[in-house]
């Protein structure tokens, strides 16, 4: 069926393999009208996608040292565009997204405009020149631009600390969905998330992450649009949700008026279980200062910039021409989730609060509601929540709560699709986390692996010895990840916005002018990275312990002051030290230009 | 000037073009966000509303795009082009 080179087939193997992921969802909604339980629905889905995901990983095994962090550089624009796209979008986009835009609005969608804008950055400041550099890793390009180990091992730092913080997120995400898709406490479910994340990576490396996201990223896009668009046409909005809800949008702002926002007292609120949030903000309404919303999109924007493992699929282009065409491609894919997660919004809080529409619970007796069988559902999965608190009898806005998951996962069982939907909305939930855990664990063993064990410690050592050590890190350090996340210390988006700003507070500057300024020196870069990552990291604190912070910084955005204060440390440390040797200078020159040889040799 | 200053120097106004329209569409428009929202935009939707769901995010998309385009002339242009495929 499939004949000569692998990369010449792309188009036919994925073709094929949506064509079977398709016919799989078609077959699955026929076994459950044959009577086949929600259970085993869900069981087979997430088995069945995790399996195939497997069979990739080991078939992409590889013994060589440029296959195993940069997928040989062969990975064409199209096809590292949706791979970075699955890498990209995590747990936290899929799941909890749009119930962030459902329950804040227009102040919580700074994220959708700094989570795209940032590769507009990548793209003209960074991607294309780390390509042409032949870097491995991003502390490979710290420390032979700058020079010297110190360097090269605070950039391994700070992209520890910023990866490791949202990679307990993205294995939480993964334990979650596992131990509801396959019913087993989150304490293993976890681990089984875990095995299943190192299955991809293990023995292919950048090359097997690369061909995982990929079918990932078509499992999870599906996922995430098949819903939205089936239930745009179901309740009549109108076929392709995305340019006809203006009425929809319009009319959730009538309700907002008739309703009006009435606030809980403090003691009504300590009956509603841990978690669960009342829509307390309008929909579509400017709801938010502008410095509140830039600053937080900013800070997304500068983190995207400064996140290894988005950064090193660039390494993976065939080109530097490609490297720039494939940020393009990226974000294309990201924009198909992105633009429909404000949809699902709507839709969701449409279909809920209009007293009009069949499944609108708002205006109905309480009683009534707890009598539904969606809302006994997902009240025992603890996402939803209603409470008679001014004893009317009827049910308020106010008196409505539900988990920002819900909006995804419980939507569709409200607009009454079938329950094969849930089942491939959980696939697509746990694509989305694994291909992020996968590329922010490989992000941390490759650095370790190639910066410190190799570059550091060991420079002599063959290739079989350092895929060892890597293949070894790789193991140790999702281990790690899982454990702290079966302790579930902190939710799901504040630990992945947490790594955004430690990203930006260490790395943005000194990624950015090591190619955009040739002054800057060694000096300045261990100024930067490290004043800047600790001044970001003690700002956080200092503001988790009661501070009251200043400029309308909050916990979100302390990237902003840890970048402002690496940029000047880095200034003024480069300025007051001798300029970089002639060779760097002209190391830097050389990176500029986009033809030519790499600065580092293919293997290295 | 050697062609490689002069490269660099088309290459940093390329950026600099990109950078102010990454501006407007990332930060300019929402520091007028509630003004603007009163407008009726694309579709329907309220203005700002658009931007922020679709607007932006597309634009951004598109400018990518433009932006290696125009890098790609440019390396062209000098004689630094990479033979070869994407």
């Amino acid at each position: 069926m499939i004949k000569g080179n692998f990369i010449d087939n792309l188009p036919k193997v994925y073709g094929i393999y949506t064509g079977g992921f398709l016919a799989f969802i078609i077959i699955m909604s026929i076994a459950e009208q044959m009577g086949m339980t929600a259970k085993t629905i869900g069981i087979c889905f997430v088995a069945f996608t995790v399996a195939i995901y497997a069979i990739i990983g080991y078939l992409s095994r590889t013994a060589q040292a440029d296959a195993y962090y940069v997928a040989g550089r062969q990975v064409p624009t199209v096809f590292n565009g949706m791979a970075t796209a699955a890498d990209w979008m995590s747990g936290a986009s899929f799941v909890a997204m749009a119930g962030g835009i459902y329950f804040k609005g227009y102040g919580y969608m700074a994220l959708l405009v700094g989570w795209t804008g940032g590769y507009v950055l990548v793209a003209s400041l960074l991607a294309p020149y780390l390509r042409k550099f032949g870097c491995y890793t991003v502390p490979d390009f710290i420390g032979t631009r700058y020079g010297g180990n110190l360097t090269r091992f605070l950039a391994v730092v700070v992209l520890t600390v910023a990866s490791f913080t949202y990679v307990t997120a993205q294995i939480n995400a993964t334990g979650t969905i596992a131990s509801v898709a396959l019913d087993i406490p989150f304490q293993y479910a976890v681990y089984v998330g875990l095995v299943s994340i190192l299955l991809c990576s293990m023995l292919g490396g950048m090359r097997g992450v690369t061909w995982t996201q990929v079918a990932q990223y078509i499992v999870l896009i599906i996922a995430y649009l098949l819903p939205v668009f089936w239930i745009s046409n179901k309740m009549g909005a109108g076929f392709f949700p995305h340019f006809m809800l203006a009425d929809e949008v319009a009319r959730i702002g009538e309700l907002e008026q008739q309703f009006g926002f009435i606030k809980n007292s403090a003691a009504d609120l300590a009956n509603v279980p841990k978690g669960l949030a009342g829509i307390t903000k309008a929909h579509s309404a400017v709801n938010a200062s502008p410095w509140a919303f830039i600053s937080l999109a900013l800070a997304m924007m500068m983190g995207t910039a400064s996140l290894p493992h988005v950064m090193m699929r660039y390494f993976t282009t065939p080109s530097v021409k490609a490297a720039r065409k494939s940020v393009g491609w990226s974000l294309f894919f990201i924009f198909l989730l992105y633009s429909s997660a404000p949809m699902l919004a709507t839709l969701s809080k449409l279909s809920l609060i209009d007293p009009s529409l069949p499944t609108g619970i708002i205006g109905k007796s309480i009683a009534e509601v707890q009598a539904i069988d969606w809302y006994q559902n997902w009240n025992q999965a603890n996402l939803m929540f209603v409470s008679d608190f001014n004893g009317n009898g009827t049910l308020e806005l106010n008196e409505f709560f539900m988990g920002g998951k819900a909006v995804v996962l419980a939507t569709p069982e409200i607009a009454g699709l079938p329950y094969v939907i849930s089942g491939l909305v959980a696939a697509g939930g746990m694509a989305a986390a694994m291909s992020t855990a996968d590329g922010l664990i490989l992000a941390i063993a490759n650095a370790i692996s190639h910066d410190v064990y190799y570059k550091i410690i060991d420079p002599k050592a063959e290739t079989a010895k350092r895929l060892v050590v890597a293949r070894v890190l790789l193991v140790v350090i999702g281990f790690a990840g899982a454990t702290i996340a079966a302790m579930e210390i902190q939710g799901i988006l504040g630990s992945v916005i947490w790594a955004f700003d430690f990203a930006m507070s260490g790395l943005f500057f000194p990624l950015v002018l090591g190619v955009w300024w040739k002054r800057a020196n060694r000096e300045g870069a261990i100024a930067g990275m490290a004043l800047g990552l600790i001044s970001g990291a003690g700002y956080l604190i200092w503001v988790r312990t009661g501070g009251s912070g200043f400029l309308g910084i909050t916990q979100l955005t302390f990237g902003i002051f840890g970048s402002a204060v690496s940029l000047v440390a880095m200034v003024v440390v480069s300025l007051i030290t001798s300029e970089p040797s002639a060779a760097t200078q002209r190391m830097v020159d050389e990176v500029r230009v986009p033809s030519g040889k790499s600065i580092l040799g293919k293997q290295h | 000037m050697s062609k490689q200053a002069q490269h660099w120097e088309k290459s940093r106004g390329l950026l600099l073009i990109t950078l102010a329209i990454w501006f407007v569409f990332s930060i300019g428009i929402f520091l007028f966000g509630a003004e603007m929202n009163e407008v009726t935009g694309p579709f329907g939707y309220p203005l700002t509303y658009w931007f922020t769901c679709q607007g932006s995010l597309g634009a951004f998309v598109i400018l990518i795009f433009w932006f290696a385009n125009r890098q790609e002339k440019i390396d062209e242009e000098f004689g630094f082009s990479e033979r070869g495929d994407d």
